[in-house]
């Protein structure tokens, strides 16, 4: 890959807060934590929060959060929180859904 | 010869574990179908509570449609306080919230957060049963369909494997498919549809269990009523007619129409019908027998069609019933409604549970004739039929009122329930001479000696009575006419019995006057007599003297002419 990282609109200061929700080491779960980490690395390098959670493991944020499909990726901030699922393998859709693109 | 019958898992749903035969597949998972505002959700929540609070089972509600503080506040009107059974860990609710506008999909997913919801809140009170609220919701929220089934397939396998008794809701698709994303193809076990209908303005809800493999069903469409106190359904009739029967005698009331059934009134658990036109007096004969009811210390519950309970009461105190008292003591219960306040079958679940629960000897109908405003004459026949069964199994005398609508006596109509009664009494208009009497005489009375006389029926401020009628020589007679003709008779006698006296008297005068006159005749006949004899001796006495003399001259001849013989010789 060439091309070069787009240097983001927003205020510098404001971090990406994200939440991916997972369970266990499922196929899923394994690719989305790795597709998510790739897109991170290259659209918000140092910019970003990240914070895995394995569901398994803590079943009561399934509720709080309202979690039906996993693997879930919460965007907590900046702007409106928005929600992806899926295994994030789909670039273009993950983009846009955290408003980068 | 036994196999091993499918366990059950009972709702504890009024009637629906009847039809059911014992309650839903116990380890599986059911559907129920319908449109919306059919009664999925409540249906479905009164499982959970009645198993939580009835039979130990706790249970958890995953809504996919409402916020678990409206769920509570939408049931709490049915007595279910869900904030209380969820403090006392019995029921958990979980408001699953999807919104597709919120929801990038962004590859492939699976539902396992709802698995995991799922199987935290079962564990964490324990539940053996489960409710998803309108499944098909998570249709809306995403979008990949293929996804969606296989993980639906995997979820009701899930559900097996954990051995809860599950219940899945569904909203009614068009045309002929029972849940509009086809969910009955993953529950195959226990079908039930729900509908709610309207005829005739009048709304009823019904229920039919499509399917439940391995189980007898009834397969008919059974009336359900929501009220204050959750859902009951409907048994349906019962098919055989094996019920059992008493010998026992009930008064009526009114000891004139005992007498003309056979000296002793009804028999227990029968069903009496009162038929007659407008103003012959059913109700009264209805209040009577109540209130005779009462006076035995037995329950009365009367159903009014068409007067309000302080109507009747009033009304009743002016033929010397005070059914108040009665109420007073808590024998006597009224339910007043107008029929069109729901359909037939909803009075007919509203009837069947205040029977259950006042348990009353004897019940009222007044009148069923009103009933005809909310469905066909077929359909009250159908649901009177249901409720004689249904009184009859449960021993209680049932008596209906039924206003004739013509004055051409209509003997196969009133609602078609002539035949299905025991003892059939009709009250008559009889009208001449200017004024309206009541005829009352028994049609039917099965299984005793009943009188086959009509009778005047007469209501005054001292109670009802039945009155002989007169049989004249013009043919029956009633009211005043009756009076008159008997006035009439009494006069008749009396003229008699002084015209006979006066003859009498006379007949003596004349005795008297021809008696002396004989013992007149009878002296100058002596008279006459004396008179004869006297000359008659006089005569005998001349006669002896004459004859006396004529010898004593005869001798004295003689004499001489010897005398002169002698001489000359």
């Amino acid at each position: 890959m060439t091309e070069q990282p787009i240097v983001p609109e927003f205020n510098e200061d404001e971090t990406y807060r994200l939440r991916l929700f997972v369970t266990g080491a499922s196929p899923n779960s394994t690719r989305a934590i790795l597709n998510l980490k790739e897109i991170c690395e290259q659209y918000l390098k140092d910019n970003y929060e990240m914070e895995i959670i394995d569901i398994h493991q803590q079943p009561l944020i399934a509720q709080e959060e309202q979690i039906i499909a996993l693997p879930l990726l919460i965007k907590k901030g900046p702007g409106a929180e928005r929600r992806l699922i899926g295994d994030m393998s789909n670039r273009e859709k993950v983009l846009k859904g955290l408003g980068i693109s | 010869m036994h196999h091993p019958t499918l366990p059950k898992t009972p709702t504890g749903i009024a009637g629906l574990d009847q039809i059911t035969g014992g309650g839903l597949p116990k380890g599986r998972p059911s559907l129920i179908c319908g449109e919306a505002g059919s009664g999925k959700t409540l249906m479905s929540i009164e499982f959970l509570v009645r198993g939580a609070t009835a039979f130990n089972e706790p249970g958890v509600f995953m809504a996919f449609e409402e916020k678990a503080s409206e769920l509570t506040m939408n049931v709490a009107s049915l007595g279910f306080d869900l904030d209380k059974l969820q403090a006392e860990k019995k029921i958990r609710l979980d408001y699953v919230h999807i919104d597709r506008s919120e929801i990038e999909e962004t590859g492939e997913y699976n539902l396992e957060g709802l698995f995991i919801r799922l199987g935290y809140a079962i564990d964490s009170i324990k539940a053996k049963r489960v409710v998803l609220d309108t499944l098909e919701n998570l249709f809306s929220g995403l979008t990949n369909q293929t996804i969606l089934r296989a993980e639906l397939r995997r979820l009701f396998q899930w559900l097996k494997d954990r051995g809860v008794t599950a219940i899945i809701t569904g909203e009614k698709g068009d045309g002929n498919s029972l849940t509009r994303q086809g969910l009955e193809e993953y529950v195959s076990d226990c079908v039930i549809l729900l509908d709610h209908r309207v005829i005739n303005q009048i709304s009823t809800r019904r229920l039919r269990i499509i399917k439940y493999r391995g189980s007898v069903h009834g397969t008919n469409e059974y009336p359900f009523l929501i009220d204050e106190e959750g859902i009951s359904v409907l048994p349906i009739t019962s098919l055989k007619l094996e019920k059992e029967v008493s010998s026992e005698r009930i008064s009526s009331g009114i000891p004139a129409m005992d007498a003309m059934l056979g000296g002793q009134g009804f028999f227990r658990g029968s069903s009496v019908l009162v038929s007659g036109t407008a103003g012959t007096g059913k109700t009264s004969i209805a209040a009577y027998f109540a209130n005779e009811t009462c006076k035995r210390k037995e329950r009365c519950i009367y159903f009014a069609f068409e007067e309000s309970p302080k109507q009747i009461i009033r009304n009743m105190q002016s033929i010397n019933v005070n059914l108040q008292t009665h109420i007073n003591k808590g024998l006597l219960q009224f339910y007043a409604s107008r029929p069109t306040l729901h359909g037939l079958e909803m009075h007919l679940v509203s009837i069947y549970n205040v029977i259950k629960k006042f348990k009353p000897g004897v019940v009222i109908l007044d009148p069923i004739t009103n009933l005809i405003t909310v469905g066909s004459v077929s359909e009250v026949k159908a649901m009177l039929i249901r409720l004689i069964d249904f009184l009859q199994e449960e021993q209680v005398t049932v008596m209906f009122t039924a206003l004739s609508l013509n004055n051409i006596v209509n003997e196969q109509t009133d609602e078609g329930v002539s035949s299905l009664v025991d003892a059939w009494i009709l009250v008559r208009d009889i009208e001449n001479n200017g004024e309206r009497n009541r005829g009352m005489y028994i049609m039917k009375s099965r299984g005793m000696k009943h009188s086959n006389q009509v009778r005047e029926f007469i209501i005054t401020d001292k109670g009802l009575d039945l009155v002989e009628v007169y049989l004249g020589p013009d043919g029956v007679l009633t009211g005043s006419a009756r009076e008159a003709h008997k006035l009439q008779e009494e006069t008749g006698v009396v003229l008699r019995d002084f015209a006979v006296s006066s003859k009498d008297r006379e007949l003596i005068r004349k005795r008297k006057v021809l008696e002396a006159k004989i013992s007149n005749l009878q002296m100058e006949f002596e008279s006459a007599e004396e008179e004869l004899n006297k000359m008659y001796q006089q005569e005998e006495l001349v006669k002896q003297v004459t004859q006396k003399n004529r010898d004593e001259i005869t001798q004295r001849r003689r004499d001489q002419q010897f005398d002169e013989k002698g001489g000359k010789k």
